[in-house]
């Protein structure tokens, strides 16, 4: 289900670094060493046994980061991110492992699309990724799509993301048929006629600039449908980057009914207000938009208490003459994929609004359970899927730095702490800083 | 060239030294909105001589860029550059590079490079002004971006007040009408919240923005009570900006039945304003727009005094330049 180039595994001991593993119960000083990939032995003073030494003296050494929600841009608009790029992308952020959304040109709703991709992802992918599948033909919300040998063919699961299914009766037909696909449904939650024209959070701030408003409602209206029809049919459904109050309230609910639901949220979400909007930079503008406070504070709570199982990024990156324009024109999106652990390092942990332990859990086993991808554990015997973070370095975040292919990020010329030193991915070294 | 004398300090814009704009009313302080009304006033006697030409931006260049159609407020600022001696240059979108799919960015590039002082600009996407702020190194005047703010159209209205009242504090002014898509009445409610009068938005509840309330107004969908205010502020129907099968309202005929200002609802001695154009018979029933408390030419003529206010306020601390005389030497 997650293809890379091949390459050959590393050997390697990170030295002396805080170990913080949260699901594995590990929180302390040690020395972790990889024999060909595989973690072989966790202690103190290890035996360098030849091995390359990483100096981690003062740093965090953690399971890798997975990102349920990237978007890759191939095929089609390969000018604003390849498989390639994209990857590189997330070892700069600390993953070890991505999925991406099929609304690619054409969309991924083949096998034949699926296959290319995949084709291509082990020719080049950096780090190991992973492809979603649409739910219905062109994401056009009207036919299934073939998704028992999308399923065989790799797919990771199936979304129509960017796109809401709209018609209840289709969304129904795709809950009742993933039974067969074995895969996850993940749903894009916007009702249009809501939503339609909006482009930020309905609120004083788009009453004041005058654009239109998205209410939250437009949102959790299709929360509560969607949850409704997974309950009646008894299937998982995932809801992805959850935005507003009313939509987690709905997800608790459906939780204290045993529903099988699992949710997202962005760092973007997670970290800003509409307040932000105020400076009309294109990079602040994304679907679903950033609300208010109270909405922002609801949405850290969930996470926190995991309501919400998983930090996504929704990286979605935009060519810069088509952000280059007027607010009101400009494209829905940012990125995300190498700024999430600093966003959220910045804005979370650092003002004390959540604990370390708990964004690591959420950005690496919490989103690979979702759609049961292996969980990176710091382990003997398991595949080495590290992060080594620098909590205290800081940095302004900088157009050039990017490896991604587009630099539509809501944190340029902001400076955030938090850097990513070391990412190892499936056992290889794929990110040193 | 004669050296700068500053005869009235309280005339000049503070000297910041950045590069000034005018793109929202939230930009400014009421000490800028004081300033502005003062230096129209001044102009305003300026005018009333036989030789109305000012020599005071003599050698500065002023761009209008109008994406959207517009009489008052494109004449205007030509106008109004005329009157200081500047050199002017309209464009409009129709018949240049815009109908060949030029970027605003590249058409603010492109007029950027004549080194203008000023790039007025009207753009019916909001967010244009900044764009061109951004790619450009001219002063830029927000003449209307989409449903966001249109500041010189508040600043006339508040001059018009002024003149009318001799005073602004305490007023209060009905805004009737489709303010959900109107850039002068955001802009408007913003300016007169600054000078503290009063402001109460009338109209369909489906037309009243959901949080409007924070900018420092009242609501209400009773037609009634423009009866207790000052002045009522007609907002055009903007027929052009109700998207299809929105259902903001049923009908105009229905509009102009329950929001309709007709002679019936305003009292004697009430003063009416309209930012034009009018749809007369719809929001505003031609027997009021022609009645004697009408101050509809008014604003038009406060709009010529207004932006070369802003002209002048902007160029008054520009970068480098030819200022060669005083407001005061002028005036």
């Amino acid at each position: 289900m997650l293809f890379a180039k091949p390459g050959p595994p590393n050997d390697l001991i990170v030295r002396g670094a805080r170990v913080l593993d949260p699901g594995a119960g590990i929180d302390a000083v040690l020395d972790v060493r990889v024999d060909g990939g595989t973690i072989s032995e966790l202690g103190s003073r290890l035996d360098p046994n030849a091995h390359r030494v990483v100096d981690g003296e003062g740093l965090v050494l953690a399971p890798a980061f997975v990102d349920p929600h990237v978007h890759l841009r191939t095929p089609g608009r390969e000018d604003e991110e390849t498989i390639a790029s994209g990857t590189q992308a997330a070892a700069a952020g600390g993953y070890c492992a991505i999925l991406a959304m099929p609304n690619t040109d054409p969309v991924v709703d083949s096998s034949a699309v699926l296959g290319s991709l995949i084709e291509t992802a082990g020719l080049e992918a950096e780090i190991p990724v992973g492809f979603l599948a649409a739910i219905s033909r062109g994401q056009q919300g009207a036919e299934l799509t073939e998704m028992v040998e999308l399923a065989e063919a790799g797919a990771a699961g199936f979304s129509d993301d960017g796109m809401p299914v709209t018609a209840p009766g289709l969304m129904r037909r795709a809950l009742q048929y993933s039974a067969a696909a074995g895969r996850p449904i993940a749903v894009h939650c916007e009702e249009p006629t809501l939503s339609r024209a909006g482009q930020m959070h309905e609120g004083a701030v788009s009453a004041e600039l005058g654009l239109t408003g998205y209410p939250s409602v437009a949102e959790s209206v299709m929360v509560e449908r969607d949850l409704a029809l997974a309950a009646y049919e008894q299937r998982p459904v995932h809801v992805l980057h959850v935005s507003a109050r009313e939509s987690v309230e709905a997800v608790r609910v459906a939780h204290a009914a045993g529903v099988r639901a699992t949710a997202e949220v962005t760092p973007h979400h997670l970290c800003l207000t509409d307040e932000s909007v105020r400076s009309l930079d294109a990079n602040l503008k994304m679907n679903p938009p950033v609300r208010s406070a109270d909405d922002r504070a609801v949405l850290i709570d969930a996470l926190r208490d995991g309501t919400i199982q998983a930090v996504a990024t929704d990286h979605a990156p935009h060519a810069r003459h088509e952000k280059e324009v007027p607010f009101e024109a400009a494209p829905f999106g940012v990125t995300g994929l190498e700024t999430a652990f600093a966003a959220l390092w910045t804005h979370l942990v650092e003002p004390g609004l959540i604990r370390l332990e708990t964004l690591l859990q959420r950005m690496s086993s919490g989103p690979a359970g979702i759609y049961g991808l292996p969980e990176p554990r710091i382990v003997p015997g398991e595949p080495a899927n590290l992060v080594l973070l620098d909590l205290r370095a800081s940095r302004r975040v900088e157009e050039q730095a990017f490896r991604s292919r587009s630099a539509n990020s809501w944190l340029l010329g902001e400076r955030v702490t938090g850097n990513v030193k070391l990412t190892v991915a499936a056992g290889r070294v794929v990110h040193e800083s | 060239m004669t050296d700068i004398r500053v005869v009235r300090d309280d005339l000049l814009p503070p000297r910041t030294g950045e590069r000034r704009h005018l793109i929202s009313i939230s930009d400014l302080t009421r000490d800028d909105v004081e300033r502005l009304l003062a230096t129209a006033r001044s102009f305003a006697r300026s005018l009333e001589r036989e030789m109305k030409k000012l020599p005071t931006l003599r050698g500065r260049t002023v761009v209008n860029v109008f994406y959207e159609s517009s009489t008052r407020t494109s004449s205007s600022f030509e106008l109004a550059a005329k009157r200081l001696s500047a050199d002017t240059m309209s464009i409009k979108a129709s018949g240049s590079s815009v109908d060949k799919g030029e970027s605003l960015k590249d058409t603010a590039l492109t007029l950027g490079a004549y080194d203008p002082d000023v790039i007025v600009i009207r753009h019916p996407q909001i967010g244009a002004a900044q764009l061109v702020a951004q790619a450009t190194r001219a002063h830029v005047v927000n003449a209307g971006d989409g449903k966001h703010q249109h500041p010189t159209q508040a600043l006339l209205d508040l001059y018009t007040l002024q003149e009318e009242f001799g005073r602004l504090d305490g007023l209060h002014v009905a805004i009737v009408g489709d303010v959900l898509h109107s850039r002068v009445a955001r802009s408007l409610i913003q300016a007169l919240a600054l000078v503290e009068a009063r402001v109460t938005v009338v109209g369909p509840p489906t037309l009243i923005p959901r949080g409007i309330e924070t900018m420092g107004c009242e609501t209400s969908v009773e037609i009634d009570t423009i009866a207790a205010a000052d002045v009522v502020y007609v907002l055009r129907m903007q027929r052009e900006r109700m998207q299809e099968g929105a259902n903001y309202v049923p009908s105009l005929r229905e509009y102009t039945t329950r929001w309709g200002v007709t002679p019936e609802r305003v009292r004697a001695g009430q003063k009416i304003m309209h930012p034009g154009p009018m749809n007369r018979g719809v929001e505003i029933d031609p027997r009021v727009a022609d009645a004697a408390d009408a101050l509809i030419e008014t604003q038009v003529r406060a709009g010529l005094l207004t932006r070369m206010a802003v002209l002048y306020d902007l160029l008054t601390t520009g970068p480098v330049g030819v200022k060669a005389q005083t407001l005061h030497e002028v005036a």
